[in-house]
């Protein structure tokens, strides 16, 4: 089939480290990679450098983990209790974050990249065995991987005795099936287990400590392995000499949305977020402005273009009020609806909860409903309050980030742009009309469609509830076997729901149909 | 399902064995091994699911468990095609929505239905991984970026011609690696 998209056709820069190579089509292959100086630096560990002297580079580098946290890479190794083996490396390459589709890019590319620094690393930390935990969607990151470690192995790479040394290390790729959880690293682990993906309980705080088969276990993302791999073989000042003092190296960022030049850019750490939407980005489309940017993914809290001009890296984006999170950079111009656009992440999140806490699982459906309501016309005064009422009540509650994260959204939505949602309530639609970007309402206006959403909710397949409503105590059992029954979440009800919302809630039936978040996907 | 399965332990033994062997206990091996099972069958039956319960030596309802947590896994047949359109912000912001609503007209089918000759199932999924080249969709898992309705046309006009000329896809293409 021609039209199959072999490879990603995103845009991307000649990088100074991770993405040098990035646009050679044949850097996948081994040959090529070896050519450009591929594991040159597993050589040199092996040949010259203690395990200590490898974390004591990423230490010298001040690397820190580019899933989303900035926590020191060396440190988190630094938390493996000694003498406890076997330990494990795993590679989180569950790359789901919307917004965010860098590790993607490396992995079709130039998947020997990410083999080094998971060989280094593995070497660093003592370890025998790597994983990648590779997310289902990933087809052709999949062969490219498998491709890369079968010749690896067949270049003494990875097996026994690698180089000539003492080392030994396999690797193995692991499929994820399609949840967004499993990127947040204890259920990433469960997930490898063979189990439902749903976070541990902590302490421990690190997967160091207790991880893959409750071994001491190195788990971080793609993006940050592929550093190591540079920071060996190149010394830590090539890392350091990029960014600022506190956050070092560069960043994979990935642009989407109301921009001219999406991509994938590596930029050095500390740029302001103005110069990668006007300079990388091309600046707004045609006659549009700028008027919000998501600087790292959907669960970062949303910025309005004052904010343009703080430094993109860890610091600077908790300073102009967000996170750098995973550097997936989505901006919206001023044809977007802000209610639209919050809709639309809390219902990715209510689709992703894995249904372990209740803050989440059901603070996340009143969330979307609510959101739904006011965008659809419906919403009362009230609505908005309810809305932060229901944040203040996951803030902090939720079991892991994904529930914190629904609730970031709303908040900022809110905070900037107050009076979008003023003004729905007050003219009764949503005043962006036909022309906006919001998927989902875009003449949507008939109710059957709205009611014939299917929202699955995790492991919760048990079936559509008769009759829908809500307030029936004990209706809503997810009934499949080996799950826990799930009952109303009656508190969270009476707590979001106040009378008038109630009656609400059956005046406007199909717009709060719990029912059809039992039933399945298909 | 009432028509007999002849079971992975004989149709892919040795791949069963591959994928054990990565792995220092079996239950490990309980993703690779469905995804296994729905290359080869196109989706996970209750038998099948016993099967690897016993491969893996865990009680069949920890698979079952497993299946309904990962939306990737189908318990029903799905179409020949399965299209899978990304409705999250950075492909709602340049029209994934109209791409759905472009397929529901063409199929004559609703997201979440599959067509009546079984050659396409429609569904809207969450991010998919490709924000930059927005909007996207995955048919069989494979990535389609930058689209608009009509690359949609030419897209379905050929998988329609594939599907008339030959049954099933050359041993190269099969989607999958477990």
């Amino acid at each position: 089939m021609p039209v199959v998209n072999k490879e990603s056709a995103a845009r991307m820069n000649d990088g100074p480290l991770l993405f040098r190579y990035i646009n050679d089509p044949e850097q996948y292959r081994i040959t090529r990679y070896l050519q450009h100086g591929g594991y040159a630096g597993l050589r040199k560990a092996l040949k010259e450098m203690t395990p200590a002297q490898v974390v004591e580079y990423v230490a010298q580098a001040n690397l820190r983990g580019r899933g989303g946290a900035f926590f020191p890479t060396a440190r988190k190794w630094g938390l493996m209790p000694p003498g406890v083996f076997p330990r494990y490396v795993v590679a989180n390459a569950d790359e789901s974050e919307p917004g965010t589709c860098k590790d993607r890019q490396i992995m079709e590319r130039d998947p020997h990249q990410l083999l080094e620094g998971l060989i280094l690393s593995a070497y660093a930390v003592g370890a025998e065995q790597v994983y990648i935990y590779l997310r289902w969607e990933f087809e052709l990151a999949a062969e490219r991987l498998w491709g890369a470690i079968r010749e690896a192995y067949d270049h003494g790479f990875l097996g026994q005795r690698i180089l000539g040394s003492n080392f030994n290390c396999d690797m193995a790729v692991h499929r994820g099936a399609g949840a967004y959880i499993c990127g947040e690293e204890t259920a990433l682990l469960d997930s490898l287990e063979g189990k439902r993906g749903q976070p541990r309980l902590r302490p421990p705080y690190f997967p160091a400590a207790k991880g893959y088969l409750s071994m001491p276990t190195a788990l971080s993302n793609v993006e940050t392995y592929c550093n190591v791999t540079h920071i060996v073989r190149e010394g830590p000042q090539v890392f350091t000499q990029f960014g600022r003092e506190k956050c070092p190296g560069t960043k994979l960022v990935c642009l989407s949305g109301h921009v001219r030049q999406p991509g994938v850019y590596e930029l050095p750490l500390g740029v302001s977020l103005r110069e990668i939407l006007y300079e990388w980005g091309g600046g707004p489309l045609e006659g549009r402005q700028f008027k919000a940017v998501i600087p790292g993914g959907a669960s970062m809290p949303i910025l309005p273009p004052d904010k343009f001009d703080y430094p993109f890296d860890f610091e600077g984006m908790v300073e102009a009020g967000s996170m750098i999170g995973s550097a997936g950079v989505i901006v919206m111009d001023d044809s977007t609806c802000m209610v639209g656009a919050a809709m639309n992440l809390v219902r990715f999140f209510e689709h992703e909860s894995c249904g372990k806490c209740t803050p989440c699982r059901e603070g996340c459906p009143w969330l979307s409903q609510i959101l739904r309501r006011i965008e659809h016309g419906q919403g009362r005064p009230k609505d908005i309050d309810l809305l932060l009422a229901i944040c203040q009540q996951m803030d902090g509650k939720c079991f892991c980030l994904l529930g914190e994260s629904a609730l970031v959204p709303v908040r900022s939505a809110i905070q900037h742009w107050r009076h979008e949602f003023e003004q729905h309530v007050a003219e009764g639609r949503c005043p962006f009309g036909d022309g906006h970007t919001d998927p989902g309402t875009r003449g949507d206006t008939d109710e059957a469609r709205v009611q014939r959403r299917v929202v699955a909710r995790r492991g919760m397949g048990g079936g559509a509830v008769p009759g829908g409503g809500c307030r029936q105590p004990g209706a809503h059992r997810g009934g499949s076997a080996g799950q826990p029954e799930r009952g109303t979440g009656a508190a969270f009800h009476a707590a979001a729901c106040d009378r008038d919302a109630d009656r609400a809630v059956a005046r406007d039936g199909p717009l709060c149909r719990l029912g059809s978040w039992f039933s399945d996907a298909l | 399902m009432t028509q007999a399965r002849a079971g992975l332990r004989e149709t892919c033994r040795a791949e069963v064995e591959e994928i054990l062997a990565r792995y220092p206990e079996r239950r490990s091996a309980l993703l690779p091994l469905l995804h296994l099972v729905q290359r080869e069958e196109g989706y996970i039956s209750e038998a099948a699911m016993r099967e690897v319960a016993e491969i893996v030596g865990c009680r069949p309802v920890d698979v079952f468990d497993v299946v309904t947590f990962y939306t990737v896994y189908h318990r029903q047949p799905v179409g020949k095609y399965l299209l899978e359109v990304c409705r999250t912000l950075s492909c709602a912001l340049l029209g994934g929505r109209k791409l759905t609503r472009h397929l529901e007209e063409r199929l004559g089918i609703q997201a979440g239905e599959t067509t009546a000759d079984g050659l396409f199932t429609l569904r809207e999924v969450e991010c998919i991984g490709a924000c930059s080249n927005a909007p996207a969709m995955l048919i069989n898992n494979r990535i389609y970026e930058n689209l608009t309705p009509e690359k949609l046309d030419a897209i379905l006009e050929q998988l329609r011609a594939e599907a008339s000329e030959r049954v099933a896809p050359p041993e190269g293409e099969r989607q999958g690696l477990p």
